[in-house]
């Protein structure tokens, strides 16, 4: 498979003409002043050629110790926060660690027997250190998959930077922000476009509520915003997102239906808007800029990032492409198939000119026979003007099997009386069957304060 | 007939009429010995059925139960209602 030619990191810092910054809930680091610091306490020469677990309850930890680590380690293994501590001996075995980067913050870790241990730390102090760099470092990423040891899928720098080369110039003055987590593929992108580009980033905060992370945007005056639709919808809901003004927003990691795109417009009128598609295995397939959700049946095909896609009988999209991870480490089973094509598991279906995302193969409800994917019936209750979130999910049923229910957070400030609530319940449902075929329509619906989004950015499928 | 129960009878009764309205089905008199595969509604308007009770009634009698029991008359399955929205 053809490699594009990236620079390490650090290269790429040393290359910034001004300071740049991650701040994070409490902290704030100089990034740029790596090229002559360190934050492992001087000993990346000892992290040489090893493969090396990097865990760290700090996403800035994290983010200054991948740019000392990048062109020196063997491979680095990002711990995701929400990994089963169960699992870590399988992924030790897998990925063939024999170093750990910690900053003691994550208990489970700090117990692990292994030959090297290195502490990271959100501060960088001054070091005149000449590592051995020029190595091209494996990043091992871990699927957000919700059953079993999590894959590790093996990436490199160029293959996680190749679409934002395909897309031209850097953008210095900017400054990223991000509701992702940057230790997974999704996050990780808008840190590697912050930190390549010569921008700063303000890194999101576990359990930090929502107007203190959009307060925190605003105050560093974020110029470019990602997450996920889950994300943004969240964030919409809440009055302080009126204080920030990006001029690009940016959605990936699940369906942008045409209610958050237009919800976005409506918030930021003067911004451009994007929705990417992307995977851990596949990298980042497409971005899509017209403001419609879907994406124009011209993209299937060869195109001119050297991305090619296929769309299956199944309706299921297949890449084949240079930013798609080599292979998952430390298992015999094949990331794509003979021909080189990544099976995303996603759903399309043409309508007219455009396909459109219907859902996740693995997550359709068999209702008596007939198929559903929650995701389509959601596009259509997102539709309401006074739901902020919606999931469908499925419900056991004596009859036909299963039946499809929905979850629904209102907007702020409704939702209160009781009678209201049973008005926008009839209107949802009016909506729901002036649109969907009539097994679609969910047979009840919940109103929620709130519903849950995963580590990996994306609505909580599975919590009752 | 204590004021429950009837409240029970009631509640399926309405939901059947409302289901019936918006599959745009036609029911028949909804008479105790009523047959249900002859009401009028078709097996996802009584899946919808179960879901809508059990959302207002906070029971699913069937899905809980040991047994693949699913009764005959209307009469009956107003019964297992009453019986499970203790």
């Amino acid at each position: 498979m053809a490699h594009v030619e990236a620079p390490s990191l650090r290269d790429s810092v040393a290359n910034v003409p001004a300071a740049r910054f991650f701040w994070d809930r409490t902290a704030s680091a100089c990034f740029t002043v790596l090229d002559h610091g360190t934050s492992l306490g001087g000993r990346l020469v000892e992290l040489a050629g090893r493969s090396v677990l990097l865990t760290s309850g700090s996403q800035l930890t994290t983010a200054l110790a991948l740019i000392e680590l990048d062109g020196c380690a063997r491979r680095i293994v990002i711990l995701p926060p929400d990994v089963d501590t169960a699992d870590l001996g399988a992924i030790i075995a897998a990925a063939e660690i024999d170093a750990i980067v910690t900053d003691d913050e994550t208990p489970q870790c700090s117990a692990l027997d292994l030959p090297l241990r290195v502490s990271c730390a959100s501060a960088i102090a001054p070091a005149n250190l000449s590592p051995p760099t020029g190595r091209r470092t494996e990043w091992l990423l871990m699927t957000s998959g919700t059953t079993g040891v999590p894959k590790l899928v093996v990436h490199d720098v160029a293959t996680l930077t190749a679409a934002m080369k395909a897309r031209g110039a850097a953008d210095g003055a900017a400054v990223w922000g991000t509701f992702y987590d940057i230790r997974r593929y999704g996050g990780l992108q808008m840190y590697l476009r912050a930190v390549l580009g010569g921008a700063s980033l303000v890194l999101s905060s576990a359990g930090e509520p929502v107007a203190d992370h959009l307060e925190r945007l605003a105050r560093h005056g974020v110029t470019h915003l990602s997450g996920t639709p889950s994300h943004w919808r969240r964030a919409l809901m809440d009055p302080a997102i009126q204080n920030v003004a990006p001029r690009y927003v940016r959605l990936s990691g699940e369906i942008a239906d045409q209610p958050i795109l237009d919800r976005l417009r409506a918030t930021f009128p003067q911004a451009a808007i994007g929705h990417a598609y992307a995977s851990t295995e596949a990298g980042v397939a497409f971005d899509v800029n017209d403001g419609l959700a879907g994406f124009p049946v011209a993209y299937v095909g060869p195109n001119r990032d050297g991305v090619e896609m296929k769309v299956f009988s199944d309706g299921s999209l297949h890449i084949r492409s240079p930013r798609a991870a080599s292979r998952y480490a430390g298992t015999g089973q094949a990331l794509a198939d003979a021909d080189g094509f990544v099976d995303t598991g996603d759903i399309v279906e043409r309508r007219g000119e455009r396909y459109y995302f219907v859902g996740r193969k693995g997550g359709i409800i068999n209702i008596g026979g007939l198929k559903v994917h929650p995701e389509e019936i959601e596009a259509v209750i997102n539709q309401h003007p006074q739901v902020g979130m919606s999931r469908v999910r499925s419900k056991q049923n004596p009859i036909t099997g299963a039946i499809a229910v929905a979850d629904i957070v209102l907007k702020s400030e409704q939702g209160t009386a009781a009678a209201q609530q049973a008005m926008i319940k009839d209107d949802i449902l009016k909506l729901c069957r002036e649109t969907l075929p009539r097994h679609k329509v969910p047979a009840a619906i919940s109103f929620m304060p709130t519903l849950g989004i995963g580590a990996a950015g994306k609505l909580a499928r599975r919590e009752q | 007939m204590s004021v429950k129960t009837m409240s029970v009878k009631l509640t399926i009764l309405e939901q059947m009429e409302q289901i019936a309205r918006e599959h745009g089905k036609i029911l028949a008199p909804l008479k105790e010995d009523l047959v249900l595969a002859d009401c009028g509604l078709d097996s996802l308007g009584f899946a919808v059925l179960v879901a809508r009770l059990e959302d207002t009634l906070g029971v699913d009698p069937f899905t809980a139960a040991e047994d693949a029991y699913f009764p005959v008359t209307l009469g009956e399955f107003v019964k297992v209602y009453e019986h499970g929205a203790r």
